[in-house]
């Protein structure tokens, strides 16, 4: 699978804004997230076991992120009562959004929309407290990209560093 | 996001540390793809003999299994002993019963005093299970079962017939 996307929000620019359902009647925006370290976490997709496995790890990672003050957030195409299903499954304590009206608005602002899929790329944004791009990924659609480089980058983060008790 | 990922002093290994090839597994107790996992493992381990040294490094997923972190604990408690690697065989050959009941069940069989019981319990050993989890992160570890082969995050195939291939291919160079 040949990937056609380039990264929009080079690293140093503004991230673009958002404003999308986080649960069928609750929408975030990015603009409510100023102040604190943004990870942006596109995929493709609710159910698929590599997503799984990927979601459910940072599932698992919500003390290490707080630890930075960082939101983590998920982005994909599916609608909300499927994000509202899925986070229920999987126990998942944070927010999915649906990039699903236009569908795949957002992910093509990020230049991580993947047209011929109809689905976000699995790709990866840190931002820094003022909504600036610090670090970006994409990942071979199949592969799970883990953490560590979330990890890295937060800690690269201006004033971030010593952060490790 | 590579970095090269090494045995440690602390590391439950079978097989010599100075083996040309090392793999080392970060894995959970009660996550049924390391079960399939387990079988594979031993089939490798078998055909590779000292060639090969193999290493397990927890990496529970305590959200969503929840016996996991416990067993792990339990791993730990059994390897003051001596008894890890029968530990590590115990559970993932009754993945389905990891309750606390079960695991002070086959601590028993291992020869665990109730002390010790006691402490694998109150969480005595859920700092170094913490440590394995909190270097995998950082490793790059993603999912389980998380393989590395000399140092190497290895995303390929998993069973017996393409480890088997792979490791072979790495000896010959």
């Amino acid at each position: 699978m040949s990937t056609t996307s380039t990264l929009k929000p080079a690293i140093g620019q503004p991230a673009p804004q958002f404003d999308l359902p986080a649960t069928p009647d609750q929408r975030l925006s990015l603009a409510q997230l100023r102040g604190k370290p943004v990870v942006l976490v596109f995929y493709p997709a609710d159910w698929s076991p590599v997503c799984g496995d990927q979601i459910g790890l940072y599932n698992e990672l919500l003390s290490e992120f707080q630890r930075y003050d960082a939101q983590i957030v998920g982005i994909s195409v599916d609608g909300a009562w499927c994000h509202a299903a899925y986070s229920r499954d999987r126990n998942l304590h944070f927010p999915l959004l649906a990039d699903f009206e236009p569908k795949g608005e957002i992910s093509r602002r990020y230049g991580v929309y993947l047209a011929s899929e109809g689905v976000s790329e699995r790709a990866l944004f840190v931002l820094d407290e003022e909504g600036i791009v610090r670090w970006s990924y994409v990942s071979p659609i199949g592969i799970n990209p883990g953490a560590d480089g979330i990890l890295d980058a937060l800690d690269k983060l201006p004033g971030k560093s010593g952060r490790t008790a | 996001m590579s970095r090269l990922v090494a045995l440690q002093d602390d590391d439950h290994v079978q097989g010599p540390r100075d083996a040309g090839l090392v793999l080392i597994e970060y894995g959970d107790f009660e996550c049924p793809y390391c079960g399939e996992e387990y079988p594979e493992i031993k089939a490798v381990q078998q055909a590779m003999g000292d060639a090969l040294c193999f290493a397990f490094r927890h990496f529970p997923l305590r959200q969503a299994h929840p016996h996991a972190e416990r067993a792990a604990e339990f791993a730990e408690a059994a390897a003051t002993i001596g008894r890890f690697w029968e530990m590590h065989d115990l559970l993932y050959e009754h993945q389905r019963a990891l309750d606390e009941r079960s695991l002070v069940g086959y601590a028993g069989q291992l020869g665990f005093d109730t002390a010790l019981i006691e402490s694998a319990l109150n969480g005595d050993f859920a700092a170094r299970v913490q440590k394995d989890f909190s270097a995998g992160v950082r490793n790059g570890v993603n999912g389980t079962p998380c393989l590395f082969l000399n140092g190497r995050r290895y995303d390929g195939a998993n069973d017996r017939a393409s480890l088997l291939q792979l490791l072979r291919d790495v000896a010959a160079g």
